[in-house]
């Protein structure tokens, strides 16, 4: 989330799509109720579904699953031939105006393909994805957009195909809502009006997921909604701390904030690591400094200039998201790579995409290590309803864990705000907080290794374990400490050995400092809570909220360095003045020559008009300016593909689907297996999603007896027309089928689901929810069963929201 | 949503008078007199453990810290005392019978678990991580670079954790050599 | 001066915060229920269920809607529970229409008179001795509302569709609310409960006609036919054959509120 919850409230128009806020992020509504209150702001759905966001949405338009960028696309064609856009934004804040290599050709001259595509490997030479520049190597612009070769006609020409009319017949989106929606959002291209996305794994669980949140990036540029209030691109993100556990990279391509991981076939050495992962401008300049100080953080005084800072014992990855990515990871564990699994609070074998599949493979792990706090179908894989425990030889141990309430910690909101949480209840029995069963695990394991020796034991006894299970060192090493006494130019003491550094801008790449996670430096130490109070900026519990923008500043600690919405300078124009008064956020101050305001500025503070650079905002890019064209693994611009099951084919170009997502094959052709439908089969698209009664995968919500009431099993939604035609009545229990299993659920008949009229063809979707398992008070068919293994073309994230079934009455 | 001064906040909570399921009552058409809560509303303070939108809440326990009350932080600027039905329902999260309370070990082709103690269990599992650890470590790959890692064993999980949960788990995970590290974020 | 509960349904999103904040606050428990082809469940109110989210899907033209009505006792200043209350047990305090479950007989006329099928009867022991059949519903959470905090389901609506305060205030927001919502492009939108039944202490802002949410166009008052409903249910309810016969006539005081009633 670039912006803020409370910061909805500044919005003009607010866009839904691929998102559920009054379900499944209800606190947001009362925010977006303040915007329709006191701005006459709109709220607009763009769903498959009807749903209870819709049910108070000024505008709802219906879209068919897998057509984001269709309508993205059709939504930037608007905006451009109408010449919608804003302008000076466009002109100044983005690469509109930057000039691409000659050589570089897309969709359109290439029926679907951009240049460079390699049908073997499935990828592309992304050569000609690239800026033109000069003999200096300063990139070529033409400030008019004019030139053929700029981004901007680049960008007009990709999307002229994206007609209302391809719209209508692609989306089976209604021509008259398309134009509701367009209008109504593209007037938030003028300078004083802003809108909002928000969007969530509507957007993103797809083969296209990253090109589809590109897309409506795009949309947020152009209009030059992004970096202001009001606007931004607003991911509501899925967990309570999934930003948190992101942030701290449990994934296997990068390590704590956002660097990459070690990789064999590129950074043999330190050295080389540093010299290929940072760039030439824009604030990654400084990843040494983060890096060094991670693994200061790590190993402590085994990390020596004279050893790489035990870079080493880093482990290095040797492939990309079809080696080690989630769904890569599970055939691992399948084909019997991975023989152990240590699980702290997930539950695959109702979250993993082809669920079945992956709950097959747990059968073939030695051990399974499960930290939870209640039974789930994952703790309890061997003896679900349909295996005999007795085949199943995986050793399995259950650590019962203290939940939220139990321990303490911090969480990320969306919004990058980390909240501290104070221990308010007791846990039950033996459960303990993971922490401390982790720090257990870790001293027995020191033990053996010292006792034993074993596989490179310096990295296991060398790791700084110094904080042991006490929070608070824990929380002072990811906030970053002087690991000495630091003395600046003229002598004088910055900082002493132990003592917590004040942010990131403090750390230091010779070994002087150790933080676990830059992003974060500065939410451990103390800081002013509005009313004179010093407290830990993350506990910060005051109330001011200067400039009345929701910016609420001295409450928690938003990372980076307590900032409220990120790409912050885009709120002033070109001179450096806000585009409105009353959504002025940061401005340049002439008279005292610097950048004040609401919020912190993601900003050099004391860079003026005339400066070089003040016209660019995005400052993790070397270029500094919003990447229009930006290069992804399947092209610069998003591309319309048909997900990998689609009951249609592609119209707008004979490419049916993302050219370099893998196709999984194992076990193909068996009962269970990477198995692929067809429409002929299985003729009707399916979209999984969530209650707002239930919660994921279900372990925190299906044993508690007030939410089981209120959604106590399985359902699958559906048209009346598909009921009639299927001989299905509502109430009934159906079979839903898909090429990967099939599950017995109710069937929920209603008209908030309108069969699509896709290119003359009538195409019906059905949607279920997928919190439910065999364990539980509220139970039943566990949607994922159904769901294919397949995943985006970056990010590997599984196709949830767009594949095939057929429905059957169950008999 | 309910804006609630301050001075009414302080009076309505940490009040306890016992529980009645509806309080004794004058009978006809007259004033109303003032009731005791039946419970207290509580005053320690934390986040909802649900969705991302990071509610404050208000929780009540009992003498033996059990959650006997749950509602909205009517001071947090995010949601100012309102919770959907997940985050009010924290207080059967917390106390829920179905909570895994015990240590429990499942032998391989077992068809219940066994109980046992974190003195018992610990060392079991620091043992099979060792010897898979040691058994698959690989200290360089075709080329001879260093890579210090191992593919047998895998961690997931943590998106309902804290960051220091998290923090501790990638800090541990990656200093073991391990490159199957993925949890909810990815899917 | 009497409070009321404003809802606004143009609002509500149907979260259902208001139906589990009832239960946590009242600790009521959880009914078994079963997917019946519908977002709603509980099907209906009951001696547990004070307050839900009634789903009702509506075609206009090619449009859908969805109409969301928080059900629950409406404290109408007629009330027709307490008319037909054979031992008094059932009384308005200032606006409040409670239940005095001493007196209560769970004879059940009240549960048949209601005519929003908001009270209903529960039989159970309190505290495991005998059991005993009474009538229970939404009390407006007497206990909170009385030491100004507001009703459990009224503090934790996230769409702000609710509100509690006084009754004048809030007929004059809901009625602010149905004029903006006229002007917008919702023309059947209308106030309910300002005079129905006398004046109910639940005031909706609806968007539709009242029966389309499933509310009663023109609510009765069961006043009528009191006496010989009554009578029959002496005759009828064996429970009644327990009670003295002059606990029926003569009503003694009740008990005060009890001890430390103030919050400190």
């Amino acid at each position: 989330m670039t912006n803020q919850w409370r910061d909805l409230k500044n919005s003009d128009v607010v866009l839904v799509c691929g998102a559920n806020p009054s379900e499944n992020h209800p606190a947001s509504m009362f925010h977006i109720n303040k915007a329709r209150d006191e701005r006459g702001a709109k709220l607009i759905v763009v769903d498959p579904r009807f749903t209870r966001t819709a049910s108070t949405a000024e505008i709802y338009a219906p879209l068919r699953s897998g057509t984001d960028i269709a309508f993205y696309g059709g939504l930037m064609n608007y905006v451009m031939e109408n010449n919608l856009y804003h302008e000076e934004y466009v002109v100044n804040f983005t690469n509109a105006s930057f000039l691409i290599d000659e050589g570089f050709q897309g969709p359109v001259d290439l029926d679907g393909y951009y240049s460079g595509f390699n049908a073997e490997t499935q990828s592309y030479d992304k050569s000609t994805w690239a800026y033109q520049t000069n003999g200096d190597g300063n990139v070529l612009r033409d400030e008019t957009l004019q030139d053929p070769s700029c981004v901007y006609q680049l960008l007009k020409k990709h999307y002229a195909r994206y007609t209302i009319e391809m719209v209508e017949s692609v989306c089976g989106m209604p021509r008259d809502k398309f134009l509701e929606v367009a209008q109504a959002f593209a007037a938030t291209g003028a300078p004083e009006k802003t809108g909002t996305i928000m969007y969530a794994m509507g957007g993103t669980q797809h083969t296209v997921g990253t090109q589809n949140v590109r897309a409506l990036a795009m949309v947020q540029l152009l209009l030059g909604n992004t970096g202001r209030p009001g606007g931004g691109v607003n991911a509501l993100r899925g967990e309570s701390n999934v930003q948190g556990s992101t942030d701290m990279a449990i994934l296997f391509h990068i390590i704590p904030a956002y660097m990459a991981t070690p990789n064999a076939a590129k950074h043999k050495d330190l050295a080389e690591y540093l010299e290929k992962e940072t760039p030439s401008g824009g604030y990654w300049v400084n990843k040494p400094k983060f890096l060094v100080s991670l693994l200061k953080a790590w190993w402590g005084e085994s990390a020596t200039a004279r050893n790489d800072f035990a870079f080493d014992y880093l482990p290095k990855i040797s492939g990309g998201i079809d080696t080690y990515a989630w769904i890569a990871m599970f055939h691992a564990i399948n084909e019997g790579t991975v023989k152990g699994l240590w699980v702290m609070g997930q539950n695959p074998a109702v979250g993993g995409p082809n669920a079945r599949f992956e709950k097959k493979a747990l059968e073939k792990l030695d051990w399974m290590v499960v930290q939870e706090i209640a039974p789930t179908a994952t703790t309890d894989f061997w003896r679900a309803p349909d295996v005999d425990p007795a085949s199943i030889q995986t050793e399995v141990f259950l650590l019962p864990a203290a939940d939220a309430m139990e321990k303490e910690g911090t969480i990320v909101t969306s919004g990058r705000l980390i909240q501290y949480r104070p221990k308010v209840a007791e846990p039950p029995g033996q459960a303990m907080g993971d922490i401390e069963m982790m720090d257990l695990i870790y001293r027995d394991l020191a033990k053996l290794y010292e006792a034993e020796g074993g596989a490179l034991p310096e990295a296991v006894l060398g790791l700084n374990w110094s904080h042991g299970a006490d929070f608070e060192k824990i929380c002072q090493e990811i906030n970053g400490y002087w690991t000495e006494e630091v003395t600046d130019d003229d002598g004088n003491v910055v900082g002493t050995a132990g003592e917590m550094v004040a942010n990131f801008t403090k750390l230091k790449d010779d070994g002087s400092t150790a933080c676990g996670n830059w992003i974060y430096s500065g939410y451990w130490v103390p800081a002013d809570d509005g009313d004179g109070n010093m407290v830990t900026a993350s506990k910060r519990r005051g109330q001011k909220d200067p400039g009345d923008l929701g910016m609420n500043p001295y409450w928690g600690f938003s990372w980076p360095v307590n900032r409220r919405i990120i790409y912050n300078r885009c709120s002033a124009d070109s001179k450096g003045n806000p585009w409105s008064e009353d959504k002025a956020l940061i401005w340049w101050d002439a008279a005292e020559e610097k950048w004040t305001g609401y919020d912190v500025p993601d900003f050099s503070k004391t860079k003026g008009p005339g400066d070089a650079g003040f016209n660019d905002p995005f400052i993790m890019l070397p270029e500094g300016k919003g990447r229009i064209f930006g290069v992804r693994n399947e092209g610069p611009f998003p591309e319309h593909y048909e997900p990998l099951e689609s009951p249609v084919t592609n119209a707008l170009s004979s490419v049916q689907f993302n050219p370099v997502v893998k196709r999984w094959d194992v076990d193909s052709g068996q009962d269970v297996g990477d198995n692929i439908g067809t429409s002929d089969q299985f003729p009707i698209v399916c979209s999984t999603y969530r209650l707002c009664e239930h919660w994921q995968a279900g372990g925190m919500s299906v044993w508690l007896p007030w939410l089981a009431e209120t959604q106590p099993e399985t359902f699958v939604e559906m048209s009346p027309e598909l009921a009639q035609e299927k001989g299905i009545a509502n109430g009934e229990r159906v079979i839903v089928s898909s090429a990967r299993g099939e599950i017995e659920v109710v069937a929920m008949v209603t008209a908030r689901f309108k069969p699509f009229a896709v290119n003359g063809k009538t195409v019906h979707q059905v949607g279920i929810p997928w919190h439910f398992s065999w364990q539980g008070l509220a139970k039943g068919g566990t949607a994922n069963f159904l769901t294919p293994h397949v995943g985006d073309g970056n990010t590997g994230i599984p196709e949830y929201k767009a594949f095939l079934v057929d429905v059957r009455k169950a008999v | 949503m309910l804006e609630i001064s301050r001075r009414q906040f302080l009076k309505g909570s940490g009040v306890s008078t016992g529980a009645l399921l509806l309080p004794p009552m004058v009978p006809g058409r007259q004033e109303v007199p003032t009731f005791a809560l039946h419970k207290k509303v509580g005053e320690a303070r934390t986040i909802c453990p649900y969705c991302s939108c990071g509610c404050g809440l208000l929780i009540a326990t009992d003498s033996t810290g059990h959650i006997i009350n749950s509602e909205g932080d009517p001071d947090h600027p995010n949601n100012r005392g309102a919770l959907d039905p997940k985050s009010i329902s924290v207080r059967q999260l917390s106390t829920s019978p179905h909570r895994l309370s015990k240590v429990m070990r499942r032998a391989p082709g077992a068809s219940e678990w066994e109980e046992m103690t974190w003195e018992e269990a610990i060392p079991l599992v620091a043992r099979r991580i060792k010897d898979t650890r040691d058994d698959t470590f690989q200290t360089t790959d075709d080329n001879g670079v260093t890579v210090n890692r191992t593919n047998g064993i895998a961690f997931i999980g943590g998106a309902a954790n804290n960051d220091e949960d998290c923090y501790i788990a990638v800090k541990l995970a990656r200093a073991l050599g391990l490159v199957y590290i993925e949890h909810q974020a990815r899917i | 001066m009497a409070n009321a509960m404003l809802i606004d349904e143009s609002r509500c999103m149907a979260c259902r915060g208001c139906q589990v904040a009832c239960k946590q606050w009242n600790d009521n428990p959880a009914e078994e229920t079963h997917n019946w082809g519908s977002y709603e469940n509980p099907p209906e109110l009951s001696a547990i269920t004070w307050t839900k989210i009634k789903f009702t899907e509506k075609k206009e033209g090619d449009e859908v809607k969805w109409l969301f009505l928080k059900q629950g006792c409406m404290h109408c200043t007629e009330a027709s529970c307490e008319a037909v209350c054979p031992t008094g047990a059932i009384s308005h305090q200032g606006q409040y229409v409670l239940v005095d479950q001493e007196w209560c007989i769970g004879c059940g006329y009240c549960v048949a008179a209601c005519p929003f099928d908001a009270i209903h009867s529960i039989f159970e022991s309190e505290d495991g001795g005998e059991q005993k059949a009474t009538a229970r519903k939404c009390v407006f959470c007497v206990d909170r509302t009385t030491n100004d905090l507001p009703p459990a389901c009224v503090k934790t609506c996230p769409a702000n569709a609710l509100g509690w305060g006084d009754r004048d205030a809030m007929l004059a927001k809901a009625k602010e609310r149905v004029g903006v919502l006229q002007a917008s492009g919702f023309p059947k939108a209308n106030l309910y409960g300002e005079h129905e039944l006398g004046g109910l202490h639940r005031l909706y802002v609806l968007v539709d006609r009242p029966s389309a949410y499933g509310l009663p166009d023109a609510p009765k008052h069961a006043t009528s036919t009191v006496g010989a409903q009554w009578l029959s249910g002496i005759v009828t309810a064996g429970v009644v054959a327990a009670v003295p016969f002059w606990l029926l006539f003569k009503r003694q005081r009740a008990k005060e509120a009890s001890e430390g009633g103030e919050g400190q």
